[in-house]
Protein backbone atom coordinates (compact mmCIF):
# COMPACT_ATOMS: atom_id res chain seq x y z
CA UNK A 1 0.00 0.00 0.00
CA UNK A 2 1.48 3.26 -1.02
CA UNK A 3 -0.22 6.42 -0.03
CA UNK A 4 1.23 9.85 0.15
CA UNK A 5 0.25 11.53 3.33
CA UNK A 6 -0.17 15.22 3.29
CA UNK A 7 2.71 16.75 5.17
CA UNK A 8 1.69 19.21 7.78
CA UNK A 9 2.94 22.76 7.44
CA UNK A 10 6.68 22.51 7.70
CA UNK A 11 8.20 23.10 11.06
CA UNK A 12 11.34 25.15 11.25
CA UNK A 13 14.00 22.63 12.04
CA UNK A 14 16.49 23.15 14.74
CA UNK A 15 19.72 24.24 13.10
CA UNK A 16 22.68 21.94 13.50
CA UNK A 17 26.08 23.41 13.96
CA UNK A 18 29.12 22.12 12.11
CA UNK A 19 29.85 18.49 11.54
CA UNK A 20 31.41 17.61 14.86
CA UNK A 21 31.47 13.96 15.79
CA UNK A 22 28.70 14.59 18.27
CA UNK A 23 26.66 16.13 15.47
CA UNK A 24 27.07 13.06 13.27
CA UNK A 25 26.24 10.68 16.10
CA UNK A 26 23.13 12.64 16.87
CA UNK A 27 21.48 11.64 13.61
CA UNK A 28 23.36 8.43 12.95
CA UNK A 29 22.32 6.73 16.19
CA UNK A 30 18.55 7.10 15.76
CA UNK A 31 18.72 6.42 12.02
CA UNK A 32 21.07 3.47 12.52
CA UNK A 33 18.60 0.63 13.08
CA UNK A 34 16.54 1.69 10.07
CA UNK A 35 19.61 1.98 7.85
CA UNK A 36 20.90 -1.44 8.93
CA UNK A 37 17.55 -3.15 8.31
CA UNK A 38 17.06 -1.43 4.95
CA UNK A 39 20.60 -2.31 3.88
CA UNK A 40 20.42 -5.95 5.00
CA UNK A 41 16.90 -6.87 3.94
CA UNK A 42 16.05 -4.57 1.03
CA UNK A 43 19.16 -3.12 -0.61
CA UNK A 44 21.12 -6.31 0.06
CA UNK A 45 18.68 -8.67 -1.66
CA UNK A 46 18.30 -6.32 -4.63
CA UNK A 47 22.07 -6.19 -5.14
CA UNK A 48 22.27 -9.91 -4.51
CA UNK A 49 19.66 -10.48 -7.23
CA UNK A 50 21.79 -8.49 -9.65
CA UNK A 51 24.63 -10.87 -8.91
CA UNK A 52 22.74 -14.17 -9.02
CA UNK A 53 20.84 -13.16 -12.15
CA UNK A 54 24.20 -13.58 -13.91
CA UNK A 55 24.87 -17.03 -12.44
CA UNK A 56 23.34 -20.43 -13.03
CA UNK A 57 22.41 -20.83 -9.36
CA UNK A 58 19.87 -23.50 -8.55
CA UNK A 59 18.79 -25.05 -5.29
CA UNK A 60 19.04 -28.62 -6.53
CA UNK A 61 21.47 -30.44 -8.79
CA UNK A 62 25.11 -29.63 -9.38
CA UNK A 63 24.66 -25.89 -9.84
CA UNK A 64 23.49 -25.64 -6.24
CA UNK A 65 27.02 -26.41 -5.08
CA UNK A 66 29.00 -24.98 -7.94
CA UNK A 67 27.03 -22.07 -9.23
CA UNK A 68 29.08 -20.13 -11.71
CA UNK A 69 28.98 -16.89 -13.62
CA UNK A 70 27.13 -17.31 -16.88
CA UNK A 71 27.10 -13.72 -18.12
CA UNK A 72 23.93 -12.61 -19.82
CA UNK A 73 22.83 -16.16 -20.60
CA UNK A 74 19.80 -15.90 -18.32
CA UNK A 75 18.63 -12.75 -20.05
CA UNK A 76 19.21 -14.18 -23.51
CA UNK A 77 17.16 -17.20 -22.47
CA UNK A 78 14.52 -14.93 -20.93
CA UNK A 79 13.83 -12.89 -24.02
CA UNK A 80 13.68 -16.00 -26.18
CA UNK A 81 11.44 -17.87 -23.75
CA UNK A 82 7.88 -18.08 -25.09
CA UNK A 83 6.53 -18.69 -21.58
CA UNK A 84 8.14 -15.51 -20.30
CA UNK A 85 6.93 -13.49 -23.27
CA UNK A 86 3.46 -14.94 -22.75
CA UNK A 87 3.56 -13.97 -19.06
CA UNK A 88 4.75 -10.50 -19.97
CA UNK A 89 1.89 -10.03 -22.40
CA UNK A 90 -0.62 -11.32 -19.83
CA UNK A 91 0.78 -8.96 -17.19
CA UNK A 92 0.32 -6.11 -19.64
CA UNK A 93 -3.28 -7.16 -20.32
CA UNK A 94 -3.87 -7.58 -16.59
CA UNK A 95 -2.49 -4.14 -15.69
CA UNK A 96 -4.30 -2.33 -18.51
CA UNK A 97 -7.58 -4.20 -17.98
CA UNK A 98 -7.83 -4.31 -14.22
CA UNK A 99 -5.93 -1.19 -13.15
CA UNK A 100 -5.74 1.42 -15.89
CA UNK A 101 -9.20 0.82 -17.36
CA UNK A 102 -11.05 -1.00 -14.57
CA UNK A 103 -10.07 0.39 -11.18
CA UNK A 104 -9.17 3.82 -12.44
CA UNK A 105 -12.34 4.43 -14.44
CA UNK A 106 -14.69 2.76 -11.99
CA UNK A 107 -13.08 4.57 -9.07
CA UNK A 108 -13.54 7.91 -10.85
CA UNK A 109 -17.14 7.08 -11.79
CA UNK A 110 -18.06 6.11 -8.23
CA UNK A 111 -16.39 9.24 -6.84
CA UNK A 112 -18.24 11.41 -9.37
CA UNK A 113 -21.60 9.74 -8.73
CA UNK A 114 -21.18 10.21 -5.00
CA UNK A 115 -20.82 13.94 -5.22
CA UNK A 116 -23.78 15.68 -3.69
CA UNK A 117 -25.37 12.44 -2.48
CA UNK A 118 -26.60 12.09 1.07
CA UNK A 119 -24.42 10.91 3.90
CA UNK A 120 -26.14 7.55 4.16
CA UNK A 121 -25.79 6.74 0.46
CA UNK A 122 -22.13 7.68 0.55
CA UNK A 123 -21.30 5.57 3.55
CA UNK A 124 -23.15 2.52 2.22
CA UNK A 125 -21.40 2.69 -1.15
CA UNK A 126 -18.04 3.50 0.43
CA UNK A 127 -18.46 0.75 2.99
CA UNK A 128 -19.12 -1.98 0.43
CA UNK A 129 -16.41 -0.88 -2.01
CA UNK A 130 -13.85 -0.50 0.77
CA UNK A 131 -14.80 -3.84 2.33
CA UNK A 132 -13.63 -5.54 -0.87
CA UNK A 133 -10.31 -3.76 -0.44
CA UNK A 134 -9.83 -4.60 3.23
CA UNK A 135 -10.31 -8.37 3.04
CA UNK A 136 -7.05 -10.31 2.75
CA UNK A 137 -6.23 -11.29 -0.84
CA UNK A 138 -6.63 -14.99 -0.20
CA UNK A 139 -10.13 -14.42 1.19
CA UNK A 140 -10.88 -12.24 -1.83
CA UNK A 141 -9.81 -15.17 -4.00
CA UNK A 142 -12.14 -17.51 -2.07
CA UNK A 143 -15.02 -15.06 -2.57
CA UNK A 144 -14.42 -14.91 -6.30
CA UNK A 145 -13.82 -18.62 -6.61
CA UNK A 146 -17.32 -19.27 -5.36
CA UNK A 147 -18.82 -16.27 -7.16
CA UNK A 148 -17.58 -17.59 -10.52
CA UNK A 149 -18.18 -21.28 -9.84
CA UNK A 150 -20.48 -23.25 -12.11
CA UNK A 151 -23.29 -23.07 -9.58
CA UNK A 152 -22.06 -19.81 -8.15
CA UNK A 153 -23.74 -16.49 -7.63
CA UNK A 154 -22.86 -14.98 -11.02
CA UNK A 155 -24.24 -17.85 -13.08
CA UNK A 156 -27.33 -17.98 -10.89
CA UNK A 157 -27.97 -14.28 -11.46
CA UNK A 158 -27.24 -14.49 -15.19
CA UNK A 159 -29.12 -17.77 -15.54
CA UNK A 160 -26.33 -19.52 -17.42
CA UNK A 161 -23.88 -22.30 -16.81
CA UNK A 162 -20.24 -21.45 -17.35
CA UNK A 163 -16.93 -22.44 -15.76
CA UNK A 164 -15.48 -18.95 -15.84
CA UNK A 165 -12.12 -19.91 -14.36
CA UNK A 166 -11.58 -22.33 -17.26
CA UNK A 167 -13.24 -20.58 -20.14
CA UNK A 168 -12.14 -17.02 -19.35
CA UNK A 169 -9.40 -17.10 -16.69
CA UNK A 170 -7.94 -13.69 -17.59
CA UNK A 171 -11.35 -12.06 -17.51
CA UNK A 172 -11.96 -13.69 -14.13
CA UNK A 173 -8.74 -12.42 -12.54
CA UNK A 174 -9.19 -8.98 -14.09
CA UNK A 175 -12.72 -8.68 -12.68
CA UNK A 176 -11.61 -9.93 -9.28
CA UNK A 177 -8.77 -7.43 -9.20
CA UNK A 178 -11.04 -4.56 -10.23
CA UNK A 179 -13.36 -5.53 -7.38
CA UNK A 180 -10.47 -5.62 -4.99
CA UNK A 181 -8.62 -2.49 -5.99
CA UNK A 182 -11.27 0.05 -6.98
CA UNK A 183 -11.53 1.43 -3.42
CA UNK A 184 -8.04 2.89 -3.69
CA UNK A 185 -8.82 4.89 -6.83
CA UNK A 186 -12.21 5.86 -5.43
CA UNK A 187 -10.60 7.31 -2.29
CA UNK A 188 -7.94 9.14 -4.29
CA UNK A 189 -10.56 10.65 -6.60
CA UNK A 190 -12.96 11.54 -3.78
CA UNK A 191 -10.17 13.49 -2.14
CA UNK A 192 -9.19 15.14 -5.43
CA UNK A 193 -12.77 16.06 -6.36
CA UNK A 194 -13.36 17.70 -3.01
CA UNK A 195 -10.68 20.22 -4.01
CA UNK A 196 -12.48 21.22 -7.21
CA UNK A 197 -14.22 24.54 -6.51
CA UNK A 198 -17.99 24.14 -6.71
CA UNK A 199 -18.61 27.68 -7.97
CA UNK A 200 -16.45 27.01 -11.02
CA UNK A 201 -18.69 24.10 -11.98
CA UNK A 202 -21.81 26.12 -11.23
CA UNK A 203 -20.83 29.06 -13.39
CA UNK A 204 -19.99 26.66 -16.21
CA UNK A 205 -23.44 25.13 -15.82
CA UNK A 206 -24.99 28.59 -15.97
CA UNK A 207 -23.05 29.21 -19.17
CA UNK A 208 -24.74 26.14 -20.60
CA UNK A 209 -22.02 23.50 -20.28
CA UNK A 210 -23.51 20.03 -19.84
CA UNK A 211 -22.20 17.45 -17.38
CA UNK A 212 -19.96 15.87 -20.02
CA UNK A 213 -18.31 19.13 -20.98
CA UNK A 214 -17.86 20.18 -17.37
CA UNK A 215 -16.12 16.88 -16.65
CA UNK A 216 -13.93 17.08 -19.72
CA UNK A 217 -13.00 20.75 -19.60
CA UNK A 218 -13.05 21.64 -15.91
CA UNK A 219 -12.94 18.69 -13.53
CA UNK A 220 -10.45 16.45 -15.34
CA UNK A 221 -7.89 19.19 -16.08
CA UNK A 222 -8.04 20.26 -12.44
CA UNK A 223 -7.45 16.77 -11.06
CA UNK A 224 -5.05 15.58 -13.76
CA UNK A 225 -2.14 15.29 -11.32
CA UNK A 226 -4.16 13.00 -9.10
CA UNK A 227 -5.16 10.99 -12.17
CA UNK A 228 -1.54 10.54 -13.22
CA UNK A 229 -0.31 9.78 -9.70
CA UNK A 230 -3.13 7.31 -9.21
CA UNK A 231 -2.39 5.59 -12.53
CA UNK A 232 1.25 5.16 -11.55
CA UNK A 233 0.45 3.81 -8.10
CA UNK A 234 -2.16 1.29 -9.19
CA UNK A 235 0.06 0.19 -12.07
CA UNK A 236 2.83 -0.48 -9.55
CA UNK A 237 0.51 -2.39 -7.25
CA UNK A 238 -1.01 -4.45 -10.05
CA UNK A 239 2.32 -5.24 -11.70
CA UNK A 240 3.45 -7.19 -8.63
CA UNK A 241 0.08 -8.79 -7.88
CA UNK A 242 0.54 -12.42 -6.92
CA UNK A 243 -1.71 -13.82 -4.19
CA UNK A 244 -5.06 -13.17 -5.82
CA UNK A 245 -4.19 -14.75 -9.19
CA UNK A 246 -2.25 -17.57 -7.60
CA UNK A 247 -5.08 -18.55 -5.29
CA UNK A 248 -7.78 -18.05 -7.93
CA UNK A 249 -6.39 -19.80 -11.02
CA UNK A 250 -2.83 -20.77 -10.11
CA UNK A 251 -1.87 -19.25 -13.46
CA UNK A 252 -3.91 -21.78 -15.34
CA UNK A 253 -5.47 -23.48 -17.04
CA UNK A 254 -2.06 -24.25 -18.51
CA UNK A 255 -0.41 -20.86 -18.69
CA UNK A 256 -3.58 -18.97 -19.66
CA UNK A 257 -3.41 -16.60 -16.70
CA UNK A 258 0.25 -16.93 -15.74
CA UNK A 259 1.41 -13.36 -15.29
CA UNK A 260 5.10 -12.58 -14.77
CA UNK A 261 5.09 -12.81 -10.94
CA UNK A 262 3.53 -16.27 -11.22
CA UNK A 263 6.01 -17.33 -13.87
CA UNK A 264 8.81 -16.08 -11.66
CA UNK A 265 7.36 -18.05 -8.76
CA UNK A 266 7.24 -21.20 -10.85
CA UNK A 267 10.84 -20.88 -12.03
CA UNK A 268 12.33 -19.87 -8.68
CA UNK A 269 10.27 -21.76 -6.15
CA UNK A 270 8.99 -24.79 -7.99
CA UNK A 271 11.91 -25.59 -10.30
CA UNK A 272 14.43 -23.88 -7.98
CA UNK A 273 16.05 -22.08 -10.91
CA UNK A 274 17.18 -19.27 -8.65
CA UNK A 275 19.49 -17.64 -11.19
CA UNK A 276 16.82 -17.59 -13.85
CA UNK A 277 14.16 -16.53 -11.34
CA UNK A 278 16.36 -13.65 -10.23
CA UNK A 279 16.74 -12.51 -13.82
CA UNK A 280 12.93 -12.34 -14.04
CA UNK A 281 12.81 -10.54 -10.68
CA UNK A 282 15.37 -8.06 -11.93
CA UNK A 283 13.32 -7.29 -15.03
CA UNK A 284 10.29 -6.70 -12.79
CA UNK A 285 12.31 -4.50 -10.45
CA UNK A 286 13.58 -2.39 -13.34
CA UNK A 287 10.05 -1.91 -14.71
CA UNK A 288 8.79 -1.08 -11.21
CA UNK A 289 11.63 1.38 -10.70
CA UNK A 290 10.79 3.15 -13.97
CA UNK A 291 7.15 3.61 -12.94
CA UNK A 292 8.23 4.67 -9.47
CA UNK A 293 10.51 7.34 -10.95
CA UNK A 294 7.75 8.67 -13.16
CA UNK A 295 5.52 8.78 -10.10
CA UNK A 296 8.11 10.74 -8.10
CA UNK A 297 8.48 13.25 -10.91
CA UNK A 298 4.73 13.66 -11.11
CA UNK A 299 3.95 14.40 -7.50
CA UNK A 300 6.74 16.94 -6.88
CA UNK A 301 7.17 16.36 -3.19
CA UNK A 302 7.03 19.66 -1.41
CA UNK A 303 8.81 19.18 1.88
CA UNK A 304 10.74 15.97 2.10
CA UNK B 1 -37.21 17.41 -15.16
CA UNK B 2 -33.91 16.36 -16.77
CA UNK B 3 -32.21 17.20 -13.50
CA UNK B 4 -34.52 14.78 -11.76
CA UNK B 5 -33.82 12.12 -14.39
CA UNK B 6 -30.08 12.64 -13.99
CA UNK B 7 -30.38 12.26 -10.23
CA UNK B 8 -32.39 9.08 -10.68
CA UNK B 9 -29.85 7.67 -13.13
CA UNK B 10 -26.97 8.45 -10.79
CA UNK B 11 -28.79 6.84 -7.91
CA UNK B 12 -29.59 3.73 -9.95
CA UNK B 13 -25.98 3.45 -11.10
CA UNK B 14 -24.74 3.66 -7.52
CA UNK B 15 -27.22 1.01 -6.43
CA UNK B 16 -26.09 -1.33 -9.22
CA UNK B 17 -22.42 -0.81 -8.41
CA UNK B 18 -23.09 -1.51 -4.74
CA UNK B 19 -24.94 -4.72 -5.59
CA UNK B 20 -22.14 -5.81 -7.92
CA UNK B 21 -19.60 -5.25 -5.17
CA UNK B 22 -21.75 -7.14 -2.69
CA UNK B 23 -22.10 -10.15 -5.01
CA UNK B 24 -18.84 -11.95 -4.27
CA UNK B 25 -19.37 -11.51 -0.52
CA UNK B 26 -22.75 -13.20 -0.61
CA UNK B 27 -21.60 -16.77 -0.72
CA UNK B 28 -19.14 -16.43 2.13
CA UNK B 29 -21.76 -14.87 4.38
CA UNK B 30 -24.42 -17.43 3.55
CA UNK B 31 -22.20 -20.50 3.37
CA UNK B 32 -20.62 -19.82 6.75
CA UNK B 33 -24.02 -20.32 8.38
CA UNK B 34 -25.15 -23.25 6.25
CA UNK B 35 -24.44 -26.68 7.72
CA UNK B 36 -24.04 -28.32 4.31
CA UNK B 37 -22.76 -25.56 2.14
CA UNK B 38 -21.73 -26.06 -1.46
CA UNK B 39 -20.37 -23.55 -3.93
CA UNK B 40 -23.92 -22.61 -4.88
CA UNK B 41 -25.08 -19.47 -3.16
CA UNK B 42 -28.56 -20.69 -2.45
CA UNK B 43 -30.30 -19.16 0.48
CA UNK B 44 -31.60 -21.80 2.82
CA UNK B 45 -33.42 -21.58 6.07
CA UNK B 46 -31.28 -24.00 8.01
CA UNK B 47 -28.81 -21.68 9.63
CA UNK B 48 -26.44 -22.85 12.30
CA UNK B 49 -23.09 -22.06 13.83
CA UNK B 50 -21.79 -25.57 13.18
CA UNK B 51 -19.17 -24.39 10.69
CA UNK B 52 -17.71 -21.94 13.15
CA UNK B 53 -17.67 -24.64 15.81
CA UNK B 54 -15.94 -27.03 13.43
CA UNK B 55 -13.10 -24.70 12.51
CA UNK B 56 -12.51 -23.44 16.03
CA UNK B 57 -9.91 -26.05 16.82
CA UNK B 58 -6.27 -25.56 17.70
CA UNK B 59 -4.78 -26.84 14.44
CA UNK B 60 -7.37 -25.42 12.10
CA UNK B 61 -7.62 -21.83 13.12
CA UNK B 62 -6.31 -21.02 16.58
CA UNK B 63 -2.64 -21.75 15.92
CA UNK B 64 -2.63 -20.02 12.49
CA UNK B 65 -4.31 -16.98 14.02
CA UNK B 66 -1.78 -16.91 16.86
CA UNK B 67 0.97 -17.13 14.24
CA UNK B 68 -0.64 -14.24 12.37
CA UNK B 69 -0.81 -12.19 15.55
CA UNK B 70 2.82 -12.94 16.42
CA UNK B 71 4.12 -12.18 12.90
CA UNK B 72 2.00 -9.07 12.25
CA UNK B 73 2.27 -7.84 15.82
CA UNK B 74 6.02 -8.09 16.15
CA UNK B 75 6.47 -6.57 12.69
CA UNK B 76 4.22 -3.65 13.66
CA UNK B 77 5.96 -3.05 17.01
CA UNK B 78 9.43 -3.29 15.50
CA UNK B 79 8.49 -1.06 12.58
CA UNK B 80 7.06 1.63 14.87
CA UNK B 81 10.16 1.61 17.07
CA UNK B 82 12.66 1.75 14.23
CA UNK B 83 10.65 4.19 12.11
CA UNK B 84 9.97 6.44 15.12
CA UNK B 85 13.66 6.66 15.92
CA UNK B 86 14.58 7.30 12.30
CA UNK B 87 11.91 9.95 11.87
CA UNK B 88 13.25 12.12 14.70
CA UNK B 89 16.45 13.39 13.05
CA UNK B 90 14.64 13.53 9.71
CA UNK B 91 11.99 15.76 11.19
CA UNK B 92 14.09 17.88 13.54
CA UNK B 93 17.57 18.33 12.10
CA UNK B 94 18.72 19.99 8.92
CA UNK B 95 20.59 17.14 7.35
CA UNK B 96 22.40 17.56 4.10
CA UNK B 97 20.97 14.55 2.29
CA UNK B 98 17.59 14.52 4.01
CA UNK B 99 15.60 15.28 0.91
CA UNK B 100 17.45 12.64 -1.10
CA UNK B 101 16.86 10.11 1.64
CA UNK B 102 13.15 10.85 1.86
CA UNK B 103 12.77 10.66 -1.91
CA UNK B 104 14.66 7.36 -1.97
CA UNK B 105 12.24 6.01 0.64
CA UNK B 106 9.27 7.10 -1.46
CA UNK B 107 10.89 5.55 -4.52
CA UNK B 108 11.38 2.29 -2.62
CA UNK B 109 7.69 2.04 -1.75
CA UNK B 110 7.06 1.68 -5.48
CA UNK B 111 9.36 -1.29 -5.99
CA UNK B 112 7.55 -4.60 -6.46
CA UNK B 113 8.05 -6.53 -3.19
CA UNK B 114 7.01 -9.67 -5.03
CA UNK B 115 10.18 -9.49 -7.10
CA UNK B 116 12.37 -8.93 -4.06
CA UNK B 117 11.25 -12.26 -2.60
CA UNK B 118 13.37 -14.32 -5.01
CA UNK B 119 16.68 -12.83 -3.86
CA UNK B 120 15.46 -12.77 -0.24
CA UNK B 121 14.68 -16.46 -0.51
CA UNK B 122 18.08 -17.18 -2.05
CA UNK B 123 19.73 -15.17 0.70
CA UNK B 124 17.74 -16.89 3.46
CA UNK B 125 18.69 -20.24 2.03
CA UNK B 126 22.37 -19.36 1.81
CA UNK B 127 22.53 -18.09 5.39
CA UNK B 128 20.33 -20.79 6.91
CA UNK B 129 17.52 -18.40 7.72
CA UNK B 130 14.92 -20.27 5.67
CA UNK B 131 12.02 -21.16 7.97
CA UNK B 132 13.06 -18.71 10.65
CA UNK B 133 10.13 -16.59 11.86
CA UNK B 134 12.35 -13.88 13.45
CA UNK B 135 14.34 -13.49 10.22
CA UNK B 136 11.11 -13.16 8.25
CA UNK B 137 9.83 -10.57 10.71
CA UNK B 138 13.02 -8.56 10.16
CA UNK B 139 12.48 -8.72 6.41
CA UNK B 140 8.83 -7.69 6.76
CA UNK B 141 9.90 -4.82 9.01
CA UNK B 142 12.45 -3.65 6.47
CA UNK B 143 9.86 -3.80 3.71
CA UNK B 144 7.38 -1.73 5.75
CA UNK B 145 9.99 0.80 6.84
CA UNK B 146 10.13 3.15 3.84
CA UNK B 147 6.44 3.94 3.98
CA UNK B 148 6.34 3.98 7.80
CA UNK B 149 9.29 6.36 8.14
CA UNK B 150 7.65 8.62 5.61
CA UNK B 151 4.35 8.65 7.53
CA UNK B 152 6.03 8.93 10.90
CA UNK B 153 8.07 11.94 9.78
CA UNK B 154 4.94 13.68 8.56
CA UNK B 155 3.19 13.09 11.88
CA UNK B 156 6.28 14.28 13.75
CA UNK B 157 6.44 17.45 11.68
CA UNK B 158 3.01 18.22 13.09
CA UNK B 159 4.38 18.40 16.63
CA UNK B 160 5.66 21.96 17.10
CA UNK B 161 9.35 22.19 17.95
CA UNK B 162 8.81 24.86 20.60
CA UNK B 163 7.19 22.25 22.84
CA UNK B 164 10.56 20.55 23.04
CA UNK B 165 12.44 23.70 23.86
CA UNK B 166 11.58 23.54 27.55
CA UNK B 167 13.00 20.04 27.64
CA UNK B 168 16.17 21.17 25.87
CA UNK B 169 16.62 24.01 28.34
CA UNK B 170 16.43 21.41 31.09
CA UNK B 171 19.29 19.65 29.35
CA UNK B 172 17.35 16.79 27.83
CA UNK B 173 18.95 15.07 24.84
CA UNK B 174 17.08 13.74 21.81
CA UNK B 175 16.20 10.51 23.61
CA UNK B 176 14.30 12.32 26.36
CA UNK B 177 12.88 14.75 23.87
CA UNK B 178 11.54 11.93 21.71
CA UNK B 179 10.22 9.69 24.48
CA UNK B 180 8.88 12.29 26.88
CA UNK B 181 7.62 15.07 24.61
CA UNK B 182 7.23 14.09 20.96
CA UNK B 183 6.17 10.47 21.45
CA UNK B 184 3.14 11.13 23.65
CA UNK B 185 2.03 14.05 21.50
CA UNK B 186 2.01 11.96 18.33
CA UNK B 187 0.44 8.89 19.91
CA UNK B 188 -2.45 8.85 17.40
CA UNK B 189 0.04 8.95 14.54
CA UNK B 190 1.99 6.08 16.04
CA UNK B 191 -1.22 4.08 16.39
CA UNK B 192 -2.09 4.71 12.73
CA UNK B 193 1.32 3.52 11.52
CA UNK B 194 1.17 0.46 13.79
CA UNK B 195 -2.30 -0.50 12.57
CA UNK B 196 -1.37 0.09 8.91
CA UNK B 197 1.59 -2.23 9.22
CA UNK B 198 -0.37 -4.80 11.23
CA UNK B 199 -3.27 -4.98 8.78
CA UNK B 200 -0.89 -5.05 5.82
CA UNK B 201 1.01 -8.02 7.23
CA UNK B 202 -2.19 -9.71 8.39
CA UNK B 203 -3.17 -10.21 4.76
CA UNK B 204 0.34 -10.95 3.53
CA UNK B 205 0.36 -14.30 1.78
CA UNK B 206 3.40 -14.50 -0.49
CA UNK B 207 6.19 -13.84 2.04
CA UNK B 208 5.24 -16.48 4.63
CA UNK B 209 4.24 -18.87 1.83
CA UNK B 210 7.76 -18.66 0.42
CA UNK B 211 9.92 -18.09 3.49
CA UNK B 212 8.44 -20.43 6.11
CA UNK B 213 8.89 -24.17 5.87
CA UNK B 214 6.35 -25.92 8.09
CA UNK B 215 2.57 -25.59 8.49
CA UNK B 216 2.99 -25.03 12.25
CA UNK B 217 4.66 -21.69 11.55
CA UNK B 218 2.27 -20.49 8.89
CA UNK B 219 -0.11 -17.58 9.50
CA UNK B 220 -3.82 -17.77 8.69
CA UNK B 221 -3.31 -16.32 5.18
CA UNK B 222 -1.43 -19.44 4.10
CA UNK B 223 -3.77 -21.78 6.00
CA UNK B 224 -6.81 -20.38 4.16
CA UNK B 225 -5.03 -20.95 0.90
CA UNK B 226 -4.16 -24.56 1.77
CA UNK B 227 -7.71 -25.02 2.94
CA UNK B 228 -9.17 -23.93 -0.34
CA UNK B 229 -6.60 -25.15 -2.83
CA UNK B 230 -7.60 -28.67 -1.80
CA UNK B 231 -11.18 -27.97 -2.78
CA UNK B 232 -11.67 -31.57 -3.84
CA UNK B 233 -12.51 -32.54 -0.30
CA UNK B 234 -12.91 -29.24 1.45
CA UNK B 235 -15.92 -28.40 3.53
CA UNK B 236 -17.05 -25.17 1.92
CA UNK B 237 -19.01 -23.96 4.91
CA UNK B 238 -15.93 -24.29 7.06
CA UNK B 239 -13.81 -22.42 4.52
CA UNK B 240 -16.35 -19.60 4.64
CA UNK B 241 -16.43 -19.58 8.45
CA UNK B 242 -12.61 -19.58 8.53
CA UNK B 243 -12.53 -16.68 6.08
CA UNK B 244 -14.86 -14.63 8.26
CA UNK B 245 -12.95 -15.31 11.47
CA UNK B 246 -9.68 -14.48 9.75
CA UNK B 247 -10.98 -11.30 8.11
CA UNK B 248 -12.75 -9.84 11.16
CA UNK B 249 -9.68 -8.46 13.01
CA UNK B 250 -8.45 -6.67 9.88
CA UNK B 251 -11.85 -5.07 9.37
CA UNK B 252 -12.11 -3.95 13.01
CA UNK B 253 -8.64 -2.38 12.94
CA UNK B 254 -9.35 -0.82 9.58
CA UNK B 255 -12.47 0.87 10.93
CA UNK B 256 -10.35 2.23 13.78
CA UNK B 257 -8.03 4.12 11.41
CA UNK B 258 -10.60 4.86 8.75
CA UNK B 259 -10.88 8.50 9.77
CA UNK B 260 -7.16 9.11 9.30
CA UNK B 261 -7.11 7.12 6.12
CA UNK B 262 -9.46 9.45 4.27
CA UNK B 263 -7.14 12.41 4.77
CA UNK B 264 -4.16 10.34 3.66
CA UNK B 265 -5.62 10.13 0.20
CA UNK B 266 -5.45 13.80 -0.46
CA UNK B 267 -2.46 14.18 -2.72
CA UNK B 268 -3.06 17.88 -2.62
CA UNK B 269 -0.95 18.46 0.45
CA UNK B 270 2.14 16.93 -1.00
CA UNK B 271 1.55 18.04 -4.54
CA UNK B 272 2.15 21.45 -5.91
CA UNK B 273 -0.74 22.07 -8.22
Amino acid sequence: MTIVTAPSPSVTSRPVRGSSRRGVLRWLVPLGPALVLLALFLAGPILWSVYIAFTNETLTGSASVHSRFVGVANFVKLFGDPNFLNSFLLTFVFVIGSAVIGQNTLGLIIALLQRGRGRVTRSVVNGVVIAAWVVPEVVAAACWFSFLAEEGTLNTVLGISQEWLYTAPMLAVILANIWRGTAFSMLVYSAALSEVPADLLESAAVDGAGPGRRLLHITLPLIRRSVMANLMLITLQTLASFGLIYALTGGGPGTASQTTPLYMYEQAFRYFEIGYGSAIALVMLVIGALFSLIYLRLIKVEDA
Amino acid sequence: MTRLAARGAAWLALALITLAFLGPFLWVLIASLEPEATLAAQPTLSFSLDNFKAVLTWDTIILPLINSIVISGSTAVLTVLVAGLAAYPLSRYQLRYRRHFMLTLLFTTGLPVTAILVPVYAMFFRFNLYGSVPAMVLFLTASSLPFSIWMMKNFMDGVPVNLEEAAWVDGAGWVRSLTAVVGPLMAPGIAVVAIFVFVGQWGNFFAPFVLLDTPEKQPAAVTVYTFFSQYGQVAYGQLAAFSILYTAPAVVLYVAVNKYLASSFSFAGSVKG
